[in-house]
């Protein structure tokens, strides 16, 4: 979809030297252009510590696992004091969302948009889990924690079984009931043009 | 309706109701305000209690406790100081007292007022707009939007690292940052959500509540095509992923050709370093693009093939229709206008002159011409824009009114570079329906004419009218 058609361009900085060169006559070594070499170069292990994102198809998923039964545990000790027993109706007060239910409201005229009925991808439970959740303690769950409740989250939605076991491999191949929910962005979508 | 089978519907209906009495707090103590005020010309009347101190706070020999007890009750951003009977006859305040930075004048009060959400770390301000002049927007008033509180981030231990498919993955400091060529952009950044009570009806009063998600600053940073250059980006790749180092790592995904094209790694706004709430010390900018990509407190940039699908672009952030499909990466922010004087909860104290005046902008350019109407859009004639007009920036336009005390409802409508006009709501809600949501329509993209009905007795209120 977007070709980077820009990788051999010379950019801003030469458009700049050619500018100034008129005027100059010296557009060749007026400084601008780079590459500058500030910055240092980023080891595996430097970038290890923050890269803490999973895509869509699973990459970047840690290693480790965890189950149904397991995630009930965590769930219930992490997560109920904001999002409710049974996931589909939070506490309120807490401005957390609904997890579960809502399957088929989207076109109903009071949509009920939730992990089971909107969340396009799996990997987006684990990946927002692990960087936000639970609110008051932002990051401070385990791997093995988080595959666990998103086991338990997406099983008690009926989108995955009970015995499934979560893991790197497993995350990116779970099929979201709304994955094909989604449409580019067609704007302009309203012409009044003269 | 069984709200029980309608959470997405309860919970804007609350917020909503939340917002509405959040804005009328506001317009009670401008009212309390009022009240006070000499001038009773009913406009503008949050100027006004402080000048009515004047005498009461002993004038001469203030001390610094005084001052300090004082300022507790002057205005966010000011310090309240005795007011002399006559200014001419004492010595004012010492040369560089206030420590080497300012603050602004006790009497002004203008302030964001924060969306009621549940919890304050999440949530976010309003830009005072009904008194903005020109078109930058203070610091201090910027609008914001946070999803896990403002951290408090020390610039000395604060990289951003830029790595995936690049060929040299590195890690820049500061003040690496602060060593590159650097570039100066005036831009508007605009929350895709501005307006999100409008869509259905008429809802919030002012123009601060209707339109007070976008703000306008001068922004100064490195482009981020210099930095890709510094690192190499390899063949096949197309998206990149900012993340932010806040409580939410909140992390957006942003095609590649906008960060090679106009995007910005901001350290600087309106002349001195980024705000901590503007995401100090590092924000990217991606002009024109919806607010919540701009990613504040910038730590990461990961190169990659395919978007990343986060929670703010899958959950939140996309705008599901009528037909249940929902439109993702809907980036651009379209033309759109709006009238801030007169506007919503001004009193005009009679018939006469007054000048028209609001702000214009687009996503997409320059705002190319904006258009007033003064008899509800039978009739519509060009506004003056203030120069120099820039592209992806708020625009101030001005038209002179003589209002001749009738009824009667005021309107903008701007056409960008592109040729785009602004649409009217209805032509919105006929093209995309209301989002699924039979009472509150869509959320986010209402770019919409704001209409203001004008009373007999000089009152403004917010309208709708097609």
């Amino acid at each position: 979809m977007f070709i980077n058609t820009k990788k051999f361009a010379i950019g801003v900085g030469c458009a700049f030297a050619l500018s100034v060169g008129t005027v100059t006559g010296a557009a060749a070594d007026n400084g601008y252009g780079g590459p500058y070499g500030f910055g240092s170069v980023a080891s595996a292990a430097d970038i290890a510590k923050i890269d803490i994102d999973v895509m869509p198809d699973g990459r970047g998923a840690p290693p480790g696992q965890g189950t149904y039964e397991e995630g009930k545990v965590v769930y219930a000790d992490t997560c109920a004091a904001c999002h409710g027993e049974d996931m589909s109706k939070p506490v309120p007060g807490t401005g957390a969302a609904a997890l579960r239910g809502g399957r088929g409201s989207l076109t109903s005229g009071a949509p009920n948009k939730t992990i089971e009925s909107y969340w396009p991808y799996a990997s987006t439970v684990f990946d927002f889990v692990k960087r936000a959740m639970p609110l008051h303690a932002p990051g401070s769950m385990t791997d093995d924690e988080i595959y666990a409740v998103v086991a338990y989250i997406l099983a008690e939605g009926d989108i995955i079984g009970k015995d499934v076991v979560m893991n790197a491999d497993m995350i990116g191949k779970v099929q979201m009931p709304n994955r094909n929910g989604f449409i580019a962005d067609p704007r302009p979508d309203i012409f009044n043009y003269e | 309706m069984d709200y029980s089978a309608d959470k997405e519907d309860e919970k804007n209906r609350l917020q909503i109701e939340g917002m509405i009495a959040a804005e009328n707090r506001a317009l009670a103590d401008r009212k309390s305000e009022e009240e006070l005020c000499e001038c009773k010309d009913g406009m503008f009347p949050t100027t006004g209690r402080r000048g009515f101190l004047t005498g009461a706070v002993a004038a001469a020999g203030a001390t610094a406790l005084m001052v300090n007890k004082a300022s507790a009750e002057a205005p966010a951003g000011s310090i309240e100081f005795p007011v002399p009977a006559d200014p001419t006859k004492e010595q004012g305040r010492l040369t560089n007292d206030d420590g080497g930075y300012g603050t602004r004048s006790q009497f002004e009060s203008e302030v964001r007022w924060r969306f009621p959400t549940a919890t304050q770390e999440s949530s976010w301000t309003m830009t005072p707009l009904d008194k903005s002049v020109g078109i930058m927007t203070p610091s201090g008033l910027h609008f914001e939007r946070h999803h896990g509180g403002i951290p408090t981030i020390n610039p000395a231990s604060h990289t951003l690292t830029v790595h995936g498919m690049v060929d040299t993955p590195k890690t820049f400091t500061m003040a690496d940052l602060h060593r590159f060529p650097s570039v100066t952009r005036t831009c508007f950044i605009e929350c895709s959500g501005n307006g999100l009570t409008e869509w259905k009806q008429p809802t919030l009063k002012t123009v601060q509540g209707t339109h007070g998600l976008t703000s306008t600053s001068e922004w100064t940073g490195v482009p981020v095509s210099t930095i890709l250059r510094e690192c190499g980006v390899q063949d096949g790749a197309a998206w990149g992923l900012a993340e932010g180092r806040d409580a939410a790592v909140m992390t957006r995904s942003a095609p590649l050709d906008k960060l090679w094209d106009d995007a910005i790694l901001a350290y600087a706004q309106n002349g001195e370093a980024l705000r901590p709430e503007q995401g100090y010390p590092l924000r990217l900018m991606l002009p024109g693009y919806e607010g919540n990509t701009h990613i504040k407190w910038l730590r990461r940039l990961e190169i990659s093939d395919i978007p990343f699908q986060t929670r703010e672009e899958t959950s939140k952030y996309t705008d599901l229709l009528d037909s249940g499909k929902a439109r993702q990466f809907s980036f651009t922010m379209e033309a759109k206008s709006v009238i801030t004087y007169p506007s919503g909860e001004m009193k005009l104290p009679g018939a006469g002159f007054y000048e028209i005046t609001g702000l214009a902008w687009s996503g997409r350019g320059r705002v190319k011409r904006v258009e007033v109407s003064t008899d509800g859009g039978n009739s519509w004639q060009l506004a003056e824009l203030q120069s120099p007009v820039m592209p992806v920036c708020h625009t101030r336009f001005r038209f002179p009114w003589r209002w001749d005390g009738k009824p009667t409802i005021i309107q903008s409508r701007c056409q960008d570079e592109t040729g785009y006009v602004q649409p009217t709501i209805k032509q919105l809600v006929d093209e995309r329906g209301l989002g699924g949501h039979a009472k509150f329509a869509s959320i986010y993209h209402l770019n919409g004419i704001q209409s203001w009905g004008v009373d007999s007795d000089g009152s403004v209120k917010n309208v709708h009218q097609y």
